[in-house]
């Protein structure tokens, strides 16, 4: 290939990453059409229908205190995408900065920097998100940071290693002998070549985010009076409806849980194949 | 409580030394075996630890294996039939197992066991069953033990998976399989010989990778069950405000996760001839 196809178009090309892709944008619309979306306020209580079965006037049921169900998962969205979205940006501005001041600096700081990195790299982050979230209380800005300072290593370890070597590159010498700072050569000529590389990482980021939100939540150890995907799963299962066979009340917020988490990774992978190419030009021996 | 009597106990537990003082003999005390006393069993950590974990690894072993055999084969199969009705199924269903939430899967599971019957949802044995052999002990623990064991598997294996099919797509095209396919060779030895060896690689490094969040999700999927292992146990701390099993807790799965990457490792080396650890 000859001519340069922009990258938004090999994307487009990408059928996984554009479903991915659409995805995302129907749960971006979701949770900002919420108000508008969901039939019913979805902290209403209604007496007289107690985990009603999917019906005309619930299409998905209510729960144990009769609130509709549909409208819960509707709401939910915006607690989910707002903690995956959040956190990600929190672990994204450590691990760059983490990762280009290792990467930059060298010598001791890189080494301290790079270990303390493989700690958090190999430590299972939803064990110590539970254990740190249970010690500091369940609001909802601890979890969305607890979720970030553990989600950084490896935004860290890909910066650095770009950041080792653009700055070997002679337009980093040319613009350290015109007199720039430092933080000029990090900010100009190193981050902007280096970021794309994390695109992919980011957002495979914001699914393990969403997934842990919900699993601390449903644990009980997160935030339990917003109202989220793994809140209701929370109550679905400490009400004991679950057990009871309710699945009208276990299945949707499962479900939604799924279909973001997949997008976000579909989204992942595309980009990394879009920006990583793997299959290289050659002789495919398969093709018959 | 009296001001004097609060000092005291300050003063029994080493509360009153500086902060990195009491983590400095944390750490002696951890090496020497001293992990401190649960609040709530009223004995030694380690007495607690000891059993969870056993529980733990019984659960944790089988899943892994498990997971790592049918992951990597779909894995190979989906990458060697690419774009293939096969690859699209494998690869769409390995994807979904990724994104299933583990906690969910193992609630769906409880409630389709308890409507249709059939396996144990909670706990390791029938509680209040005497058993007349060794063997029915055991049978009644494997019977306990087969759904976590499907939940654990079903959620990590979709990871490797996508991993191994990726490796062996990346393989392909490399100028060693076209020389290979070249000379002959049938597509069957030349993937078992050649694609398979050379894509388990960057496979295993990446499974080492991942054990912590195969440990994670055990955790998980032990609380849903009541599997009497070390993630129970961290649940179970949390709402007694049992601190020193938590920091055991962690400690020993810190431990388990360093010690399975440095299993990976010596895995590696055996694979690859040539990497060598002097």
């Amino acid at each position: 290939m000859s001519i340069r196809i922009p990258a938004w178009k090999l994307y487009l090309r990408n059928r996984k990453g554009t479903f991915g892709l659409v995805l995302i944008g129907s749960l971006i619309a979701i949770a900002i059409l919420a108000p508008f979306l969901s039939p019913y306020d979805p902290n209403v209580i209604d007496p007289t229908a107690i985990l009603n079965p999917p019906s005309a006037a619930h299409y998905l049921g209510t729960n144990e205190i009769g609130e509709d169900i549909l409208s819960l998962v509707i709401w939910g969205t915006r607690i989910s995408l707002l903690v995956g979205f959040v956190a990600t940006a929190v672990a994204m501005f450590v691990g760059t900065g983490v990762g280009v001041l290792a990467g930059y600096a060298g010598g001791k700081l890189d080494e301290v920097l790079m270990r303390i990195t493989d700690f958090f790299l190999v430590v299972p982050a939803v064990v110590l998100a539970i254990i740190v979230a249970a010690l500091l209380g369940p609001s909802l800005s601890n979890i969305i940071l607890i979720i970030g300072l553990l989600s950084w290593p490896q935004t860290a370890r890909v910066i650095r290693s770009a950041t080792l070597v653009w700055k070997q590159f002679s337009f980093v010498d040319a613009s350290k002998s015109a007199g720039s700072s430092t933080t000029f050569i990090i900010g100009k000529d190193i981050l902007p070549n280096v970021l794309p590389l994390v695109y992919a990482n980011t957002a495979l980021t914001i699914a393990t985010a969403i997934f842990t939100q919900s699993a601390l939540v449903f644990l009980g150890v997160g935030d339990v009076n917003d109202i989220s995907w793994g809140q209701v799963l929370h109550f679905a299962y400490s009400s004991g409806s679950i057990t009871a066979g309710y699945y009208w009340y276990a299945i949707p917020p499962g479900v939604m849980i799924i279909l973001s988490v997949l997008g976000f990774a579909l989204v992942g992978y595309a980009l990394d194949e879009v920006l990583n190419p793997k299959l290289k030009e050659g002789v495919d021996v398969t093709a018959s | 409580m009296t001001v004097q009597e609060i000092q005291q106990l300050n003063a029994q537990f080493g509360l009153n030394k500086p902060l990195w003082d009491q983590f400095l003999i944390f750490l002696v005390d951890v090496f020497q075996g001293q992990w401190g006393l649960s609040f709530f069993y009223r004995v030694p950590v380690s007495q607690v630890l000891f059993v969870a974990l056993l529980n733990s690894i019984i659960l944790l072993i089988p899943s892994t294996i498990l997971a790592i055999i049918i992951g990597v084969g779909l894995g190979v199969v989906s990458g060697w039939k690419r774009d293939s009705a096969t690859d699209v199924a494998i690869l769409s269903s390995s994807l979904v197992l990724y994104a299933v939430p583990t906690f969910w899967l193992g609630v769906l599971l409880i409630m389709l066991a308890l409507r249709f019957g059939g396996f144990p949802v909670s706990g390791m044995a029938t509680v209040g069953q005497n058993y007349t052999s060794v063997w029915g002990y055991v049978s009644d623990v494997l019977e306990h033990l087969f759904l976590p064991t499907l939940t654990l598997t079903l959620v990590t294996l979709g990871q490797f998976t996508i991993i191994m099919r990726s490796s062996v797509v990346s393989q392909i095209t490399e100028d060693y399989v076209v020389a290979a396919a070249a000379k002959g060779l049938s597509g069957h030895t030349l993937l078992r010989k050649h694609i398979v060896p050379n894509a388990m690689l960057p496979t295993v490094t990446i499974i080492a990778i991942s054990i912590g969040t195969v440990v994670a999700g055990a955790v998980l999927t032990e609380t849903v069950f009541s599997w009497p292992g070390v993630g129970s146990l961290i649940y179970d701390s949390i709402t007694r405000r049992d601190y020193p099993v938590l920091q055991g807790a962690f400690l020993v799965i810190a431990a388990v996760v360093i010690l399975s990457n440095f299993v990976a490792d010596l895995v590696y080396a055996y694979l690859d001839p040539r990497v060598r650890y002097d």
